[in-house]
């Protein structure tokens, strides 16, 4: 579980994120939406420690990581595994040397046990017969599933996910939602995921925070977010004519 | 930002650099790559450069001594002594942080302004060691023998031209660069080319490491690094000859 009290971030004169506080269970995706530009990334680089915060707790499994030394962050940092809005995957490096990058730094096992793992995650993502392809080589759907088996590779206790399917066609993008989902409920993971996209909301929110100007606004799930009275986030939901059709018809 | 706020940003940043690796088998193997991606793959560049470094200091030497009151052979003594105390080292330096600086900052910019930085980061691993210092070792391992390779064929390059010019006999060149010849000044222009390696790599890498946006930018900081590399080597090599020729 991981616990965000009265998180405070600003830019220069300019407040970003204003009293944030939100708890995010363990073995449930966990859902920041809003519009562009309203706080969701730089929240998710406070809660991952990429960004300083200006006042605020975070608080990992009941551990404080705001008060914690850097090597004692270093090593809470071992249990994360993050999945960037551009996969950010090692260009120099092979497709089996990204995903053993880490298994490489911080464990003694042999060469054949790293590469069985890396197979199995491999496999995990569908990305089987990969393994000697380089990024350049990958479409944007396959490199953020690298990404995602590179995350999971040892087996982190917390998933960060920043705009998952943003440049992905929608087939492709609930294929990675439904993925990011089963594979938290398999491992019992908290994961945190950052999108404005409403078919990932309706996917796979289970429990759904919304940001607005930097201020938490509502929060709930996939199933209440319809039937929410914020005036914002109706207008976030049903942004699309389409779906106001749809609503009107089903009212 | 001010210059005194960008020498304490550098200096955090290499103190970063030289925290202790997490798996040093993994830097050892960063430090073998940089070996050849940043010595290795220079060595064409600084040869071609040498030659004809060589040649020109030859000629001219020669066209400007053409008088009886100075014997031929100190063409000779002229092009090694140029070439050992100062071309070697300080010129080979300038092309390095043209060629190596620009790649190592548009590297780690790249790596920035793509969030691999941050995946670093975020992995627990140490982004500026890991990135970094293995260029510094790798360079500052590999510039003396470029530096070797560049006082040989820089003399050679002069020999030939000396000699296929008609300025200089090939008894009178070698006669030239063994005349008065003080080993010193070989240990004096390493000591240069080791200082100058470490300029080249930390300047470039901070330039990268806080590269700020996209593609522009990386550009930017590439062109940055190169300025700012040429201006300190400069500077430092004013200090180290005051240092250690004095």
């Amino acid at each position: 579980m991981i616990e965000v009290r009265n998180l405070y971030k600003s830019f220069e004169d300019q407040d970003v994120l204003k009293d944030i506080s939100v708890s995010f269970e363990q073995g449930k995706t966990n859902l920041i939406i809003g519009k562009s530009g309203s706080g969701k990334t730089v929240l998710l680089k406070c809660i991952v420690g990429l960004l300083e915060m200006d006042r605020g707790h975070i608080f990992y499994s009941g551990e404080c990581f705001t008060e914690m030394s850097a090597k004692e962050k270093k090593k809470i940092r071992q249990k994360f595994g993050m999945l960037f809005q551009g996969a950010a995957l090692f260009d120099s490096l092979s497709v089996e040397e990204n995903v053993r990058f880490k298994l490489d730094m911080f464990t003694s096992s042999s060469h054949a046990e790293k590469t069985k793992r890396v197979n199995f995650c491999l496999e995990k993502v569908n990305l089987k017969d990969t393994n000697l392809l380089y990024p350049s080589e990958l479409s944007g759907g396959m490199r953020k599933r690298v990404a995602i088996a590179r995350a999971i590779v040892m087996n982190p206790r917390y998933l960060f996910c920043d705009e998952p399917n943003s440049g992905l066609d929608p087939q492709t993008a609930i294929l990675i939602d439904q993925l990011i989902k089963d594979i938290t409920e398999e491992f019992n993971m908290t994961t945190i995921v950052n999108t404005h996209d409403i078919n990932s909301v309706m996917e796979m929110g289970e429990k759904v925070v919304y940001i607005h100007n930097g201020e938490k606004r509502w929060e709930g799930s996939n199933l209440e977010i319809i039937d929410a009275e914020n005036k914002e986030l109706h207008d976030f939901i049903f942004a699309s004519g389409i779906l106001r059709h749809l609503k009107k018809d089903e009212i | 930002m001010t210059l005194l706020q960008h020498i304490g940003k550098y200096t955090l940043l290499i103190n970063r650099a030289f925290a202790r690796p997490e798996k040093p088998r993994m830097y050892y193997i960063q430090i073998i790559r940089e070996m050849v991606a940043l010595g290795i793959n220079s060595i064409g560049i600084v040869a071609i450069i040498s030659f004809f470094m060589g040649a020109v200091i030859t000629i001219q030497t020669a066209y400007n001594t053409e008088s009886p009151l100075f014997p031929s052979y100190l063409i000779g003594l002229a092009a090694r002594d140029s070439i050992i105390l100062e071309f070697s080292s300080t010129i080979v330096a300038l092309i390095l942080a043209g060629k190596v600086g620009s790649s190592i900052a548009s590297e780690i910019g790249t790596m920035r302004v793509t969030e691999q930085i941050d995946a670093l980061e975020i992995m627990g691993i140490n982004s500026a060691g890991y990135l970094i210092l293995p260029k510094i070792i790798a360079l500052v391992i590999i510039a003396p023998f470029l530096t070797l390779l560049s006082m040989i064929i820089g003399v050679f390059g002069g020999w030939l031209a000396g000699v296929s010019a008609g300025v200089i006999t090939t008894p009178e060149y070698i006669y030239g660069i063994r005349f008065a010849f003080i080993p010193y000044y070989i240990t004096y222009s390493l000591i240069k080319s080791v200082v100058f390696a470490f300029i080249i790599t930390t300047v470039s890498s901070y330039h990268g490491y806080y590269t700020n946006g996209g593609a522009l930018e990386v550009g930017r900081s590439s062109t940055m690094a190169v300025v700012h590399s040429s201006v300190v080597i400069l500077l430092f090599n004013l200090i180290l000859t005051q240092l250690l020729l004095s």
